[in-house]
């Protein structure tokens, strides 16, 4: 069975999740993510034709809530783990599209 | 504009409405626009660990009445999806939007063609979501600040087929979109404070070119000004590309009103993977009949079929019509007036005429109006029914307006305003009119018509405004020729 990741995708993945890619962990990555997939690919041969797709887990459905502000908003306390607040602002390295 | 020889284009529109609610989508935190900077972002919109969203019920309410105003199809059951990407404004790393189950699909509004003609253009979808925060760059050199109030603030994201042929289509569709989002109470329209922003896609094919080009998509335009710029630019741009003979490239733009030009945004290679995935922390949303029977119910007549029966059943011009209809304040108020009125022409030019100009000098809405429905309509009908003139109702509507009374009747009745039609009181004043201006009844007489006038303001003014002018007139006529 061919791998089902690949070095590059592999890459790819790291940088949508936001993780740095480490060259000396790239052939031991790759295996153990190639074994769990083809332990996952097994679900594939399942017969799926006549069974509907399941939303949720739990078969019941979304309540939902009046519109009404409930919420009491401390700034100083919520920004307390940011690493740079200033003025009510959160700074971040700039990004600039 | 015109569309250079050759060539035809194709736009399609997403809409991004922000929903009129008091609290956000997922949390109980405010929406109020122009507070300070992060005192309206709750734990749940910071993306703090182990919150749960709760999904605010009046969201639902405003999409599915969007859904019947454009005939689209509700979904039952509706479902919220992750789209997933890195950006600071974004603190969970994710969207919670709706992808494969949206809340409304299908549809379709009429739109006006500079050539009168109309054209149907169809939606894709319609879906809920929430926004993002807002980035700050010129606040701290290397740094960006972000303001968190706006993340989690409800959106519809309305997509419409690319049907639109030209920036004229684009725009027109922008605000009859933005005309029901209003109407139907959904939005506040208010696109200076960002209430409707507008994405574009744009092509451009040779006439005879089946497929659709390669399209761009510009981002965030704020205002129906900027939106014709930009696919202005964006058409020239793609066509001079093109003949040049070089390629374009499907990309993502953004439009900048100083320099009126698009320039391409710097994404990653990798940022358009959203990676959708169902949203595990929200369950399905489904919708009974009855839920959706009770908005049916509420549903006010929408401003397009208001129009035509203005057009047609009362035989208004059309721009009196479309002026009268394009706002549902206005138009109730048009509706209660004829209601007790029973005139509908006489009623639509005093509210274009007098209303509409008291309300504008003072910077006033329909709603703010100190001349209420029954007091117009009691005054146009003392004026229907020649119970005073239409001098004399000029001068009341003063009066209702300045609020020194309370009621047409109860006015003219005090200050002995009713006109004169007795035609035994207008008789002798005539006559001895006639006999202090012999030269004047001659010539009257001999033709000069001119001078009806001349007696007409003299009775006029003799009775303070009071007299019927078209009685006076046949009583002046009657008398000249019996000289």
């Amino acid at each position: 069975m061919t791998d089902l990741v690949n070095e590059t995708l592999l890459k790819d993945l790291t940088t949508l999740a936001q993780l740095p890619f480490e060259p000396e962990q790239v052939s031991s990555t790759l295996s153990a993510i190639n074994e769990v997939l083809e332990l996952v690919t097994q679900l594939e041969n399942a017969e799926t034709a006549e069974i509907a797709p399941l939303a949720h887990p739990l078969e019941r459905q979304q309540v939902l809530r009046e519109d009404a502000v409930t919420e009491n908003i401390d700034r100083s306390q919520l920004s307390r783990n940011a690493p740079s607040f200033e003025d009510g602002l959160y700074f971040v390295p700039k990004v600039i599209e | 504009m015109t569309i250079p020889a050759g060539w035809q284009v194709d736009i399609g529109l997403e809409i991004h409405a922000q929903l009129k609610t008091t609290s956000k989508i997922f949390s109980g935190a405010s929406t109020q626009f122009g507070q300070l900077p992060n005192s309206q972002a709750s734990v749940i919109d910071l993306g703090m660990p182990g919150v749960l969203p709760a999904v605010n019920g009046v969201v639902f309410e405003k999409a599915v009445r969007f859904g019947l105003g454009v005939g689209g199809r509700i979904n039952r059951e509706s479902r919220f999806d992750r789209k997933n990407y890195f950006y600071p404004d974004l603190p969970k790393g994710y969207q919670i939007t709706q992808m494969d189950q949206p809340i409304v699909v299908g549809g379709s509004v009429t739109i006006d063609l500079p050539d009168g003609s109309t054209k149907l253009i169809a939606l894709t979808r319609a879906h809920l979501e929430e926004d993002a925060g807002k980035s700050i760059h010129d606040r701290k050199p290397n740094y960006t600040g972000i303001d968190l109030n706006r993340a989690g603030t409800p959106l519809l994201e309305i997509v419409s087929e690319p049907q639109l042929k030209s920036p004229e289509e684009a725009v027109s569709y922008a605000r009859v979109i933005h005309q029901l989002l209003t109407y139907l109470e959904i939005c506040d329209g208010n696109m200076a404070e960002g209430s409707l922003r507008f994405d574009a896609n744009v092509s451009v094919r040779r006439i005879n070119d089946e497929a659709l080009g390669v399209r761009s998509e510009i981002k965030n335009l704020n205002s129906f000004r900027f939106l014709d710029q930009a696919i202005n630019f964006e058409i020239s741009r793609q066509v001079e590309t093109l003949n040049a003979g070089e390629t374009l490239s499907q990309d993502t733009r953004l439009f900048d009103p100083d320099q009126l030009e698009t320039r391409p945004m710097r994404s990653k290679e990798t940022a358009t993977d959203y990676r959708y995935f169902p949203e595990p922390d929200l369950l399905p949303v489904v919708l009974s009949e009855r839920y959706i029977d009770e908005i049916k119910k509420e549903m006010p007549e929408l401003p397009q079929v208001r129009t035509q029966r203005y057009h047609s059943a009362f035989a208004l011009p059309l721009a009196d019509a479309q002026l009268l209809a394009q706002d549902r304040r206005l138009a109730d108020f048009f509706d209660e007036t004829v209601a007790k009125t029973q005139t509908p022409k006489t009623t639509a030019n005093w509210i274009k005429g007098d209303l509409l100009a008291r309300l504008n000098e003072a910077s006033l809405t329909i709603a703010e109006s100190p001349v209420t429905s029954e007091q117009l309509a009691e005054l146009i009908t003392m004026v229907d029914q020649d119970t005073i003139s239409g001098k004399i109702a000029k001068d009341v509507f003063g009066a209702l307006w300045e609020g020194r009374t309370t009621s047409a009747s109860a006015y003219v009745h005090e200050h002995q305003l009713e006109q004169v039609s007795d035609q035994s009181a207008l008789e002798p004043l005539i006559a001895s009119l006639l006999k202090e201006h012999p030269k004047q009844a001659d010539d009257l007489k001999a033709g000069k018509d001119k001078l009806m006038g001349f007696f007409v303001g003299k009775v006029m003014q003799a009775t303070q405004g009071k007299a019927n002018p078209k009685q006076v007139n046949d009583l002046i006529r009657g008398k000249i020729d019996q000289r």
